[in-house]
């Protein structure tokens, strides 16, 4: 195959303007945006529960469900709060009725009436997603629909989701559910659509107490990154490998 | 009850002491009967297969209907998971974005590649057949007929070289095919086994074991199934022809062939040992160790689920048959009785594991019972519950009924590999 200077010049003009042309596809990005774009690298979303400040009101539980589209008396939540009661005679009274979303009034759990001079200690333990650094429902989801983001949080894709229910089965915290809309797996996400914003979860904003508080794990000055990093602090169900990212304050040996 | 308060698992489930509030049976009966199906289909080709590969002569009549009944079963072991699923328009997906360290994404290529592979064995084998019914139906009238001459052209495959070179290279393919096979429907079994045993968070499930019990009861109930289908299918052939009184072969009139059954229900007592001896020993190891979960595993196992566990699965479905199959002076009549509870033990198996493993709280402080929907009054209970179970029951014989119009498993003139 013969080919002229001329010609070369001409296919080699025009081949390079053709592959040229996607690339006007791409703009140049900002040294802000590029750093916006790869994920918050400086941002890892952790959680602080401190048990003793929790009175076990149920604004939080209130909140969340008002946050998302999970009726308020469809029995599924994705936060609840949990009574621990031990007697004298050691037995140890657990309940959440209704996830606590009515506070806790009545000293009656299960069907059995707790007489107040035989509580020997009583406490409060608000439950979420512990969005895992090595989350077994992720691990299991069959098609990938529910995934870890750059900064911790294992969020659901709805439109991909199956409904197997195999993340239901795998997560030891018993946090997901069917969401009774819309047919998927659901389960506490840190409110994510708000945190993204600068905003706290809702059961954050809810609680009056103080007892539930969101952290940047990767900013030392964080007011709550301190506490977690310098004070004595627990995660639920270590023994099953998931490495927990909310962390308890006064967590008793009772507690499930 | 609104619809959208309808949460998944609510309408079967009753809770006991202290259970998490999102704590369901999300798996119900439907995931027991997607282990017994896929158990049922490995099973029966793995019968089929020790006549094939390993040459077991005994075995031929009921080797070659038990591959054309794994086939029936096939497309019946994914019926159940549709069932299942909350969106299952989107089963496709596992196809698609199938994501690996999720045991069940390894469904979608295992079943495909298994289905691939009995198809295949079955047209090596059948293809002389198909070819010689391709030429027999030339000289019959009729619509039907034409319709199934055309059928059986398709067959073939534009395959029509009945030499003897031919016939062999068929023979020696099918073999390949079936040793292939075996391997691959123990996968396609053992990793059912293996979605339960990897979940961490099931006390009663996580178990390296779990596989390889799961692959011997399959064995056992796929053997059993065969068996059964394969006596009350001969057996009613010899019955009508009896009642015709017309021409009767000699070996239609005698109904069973004794030999067969012997050499079968040798195989499915070794299986049957083999899953009770392993069933027995996770049992034994799990109070030994005693781990954390041991006091309620303990008083699901000994206590709620007792006589599920030692009475209906030990007791009935595995120790009864035992003794009846190995008391000398077996009848056939016996043999069948045997063989159903074989069939009730591995079904009160899979039960025991999946429904006996949410009978108990991740909190290991409350139970869960399950209420099995019997009337369905949605699509739900139905999908969940009595009928929708029924339904995966009695698809199998269905389907073979139409597979075997076309693909007969009970002709001597067919296959001779």
């Amino acid at each position: 195959m013969s080919c002229s200077r001329r010609d070369f010049l001409k296919q080699g003009l025009g081949s390079t303007l053709v592959s040229a042309l996607p690339l006007s596809a791409f703009t140049f990005l900002s040294s802000a945006e590029a750093r916006a774009a790869v994920a918050n690298a400086n941002t890892k979303w952790g959680f602080l529960v401190d048990t003793t400040k929790c009175v076990g009101c149920g604004f939080c539980v209130e909140a969340c469900k008002t946050e998302y589209e999970i009726p308020r008396d469809a029995a599924v939540t994705r936060t609840w709060v949990e009574r621990y009661v031990v007697t004298k005679d050691g037995e140890t009274h657990i309940d959440s009725p209704d996830g606590g979303i009515d506070g806790f009034t009545s000293n009656v759990i299960g069907e059995e009436e707790i007489d107040p001079e035989q509580v020997t200690k009583a406490f409060f333990v608000p439950k979420l997603c512990n969005q895992c650094d090595n989350p077994a429902c992720v691990q299991v989801c069959p098609v990938g629909a529910t995934y870890q983001t750059d900064d911790g949080v294992v969020l659901v894709d709805r439109d991909w989701c199956i409904g197997c229910g195999y993340c239901l089965m795998a997560c030891p915290y018993g946090v997901r559910f069917f969401h009774p809309k819309y047919k998927v797996a659901d389960k506490c996400n840190f409110c994510y659509h708000r945190i993204m914003k600068g905003l706290d979860p809702a059961c954050v904003q809810s609680c009056a107490f103080g007892a539930r508080r969101i952290a940047n794990l990767k900013d030392p000055e964080d007011p709550v990154t301190k506490i977690i990093t310098t004070e004595r602090v627990a995660v639920l169900k270590d023994e099953y490998g998931t490495k927990p990212n909310v962390f308890y304050i006064g967590l008793d040996a009772n507690v499930r | 009850m609104p619809e959208d308060l309808i949460v998944h698992g609510i309408e079967w489930t009753i809770k006991e002491l202290f259970v998490y509030p999102n704590e369901y049976i999300y798996w119900s009966i439907q995931i027991v009967m997607y282990p017994f199906m896929t158990g049922l289909v490995a099973g029966a080709f793995v019968l089929s297969s020790l006549y094939h590969v390993f040459g077991q002569r005994e075995l031929k009549e009921i080797a070659q209907f038990s591959l054309v009944f794994s086939l029936a079963l096939l497309p019946v072991a994914a019926v159940p998971l549709l069932l299942h699923l909350q969106q299952p328009l989107r089963a496709m997906n596992v196809l698609l974005t199938p994501h690996f360290t999720s045991a069940i994404a390894a469904f979608g290529i295992v079943f495909t590649a298994y289905a691939l592979i009995v198809l295949s064995e079955i047209w090596f084998i059948y293809r002389e057949y198909f070819v010689a019914q391709y030429h027999a139906l030339r000289s019959v009238d009729g619509l039907f007929n034409s319709f199934r001459r055309m059928l059986y052209g398709a067959l073939t495959l534009g395959a029509r070289d009945v030499s003897e070179d031919a016939l062999a290279v068929d023979h020696k393919a099918a073999k390949i095919f079936a040793a292939v096979g075996i391997p691959v429907a123990c996968f396609l079994h053992g990793y059912a086994g293996f979605i339960f045993g990897s979940v961490k968070a099931n006390a009663l499930w996580m178990s390296p074991l779990m596989p390889v019990i799961f692959i011997m009861s399959a064995v056992v109930s796929g053997i059993a199934l065969c068996m059964l289908t394969y006596i009350v299918i001969m057996e009613w052939k010899a019955f009508r022809r009896r009642r015709k009184g017309g021409m009767v072969e000699a070996s239609e009139i005698k109904g069973v062939e004794k030999d067969v059954i012997d050499q079968s229900a040798r195989y499915l007592l070794g299986f049957l040992v083999a899953a009770i001896s392993l069933e027995l020993l996770d049992l034994i190891f799990r109070g030994y160790t005693a781990m954390k979960s041991w006091d309620i595993l303990r008083s699901v196992m000994y206590g709620k689920d007792f006589v599920n566990i030692f009475v209906l699965q030990y007791g009935i479905g595995n120790l009864l048959p035992l003794i009846l199959l190995l008391l000398p002076g077996r009848t056939l009549k016996r043999t069948v009785l045997a063989l159903l509870l074989v069939l009730f033990g591995v079904f009160m198996m899979r039960w025991n594991v999946v429904i006996g493993g949410q009978a108990f709280s991740l909190s290991f402080s409350g139970y869960m019972h399950y209420h099995m929907p019997i009337i369905p009054h949605s699509m739900e209970t139905y999908k969940e519950g009595l009928f929708g179970a029924l339904t995966v029951i009695i698809l199998p014989f269905v389907f073979f009924w139409i597979i075997d119009k076309f693909v007969p498993s009970m002709r001597s003139d067919t296959g001779q590999t």
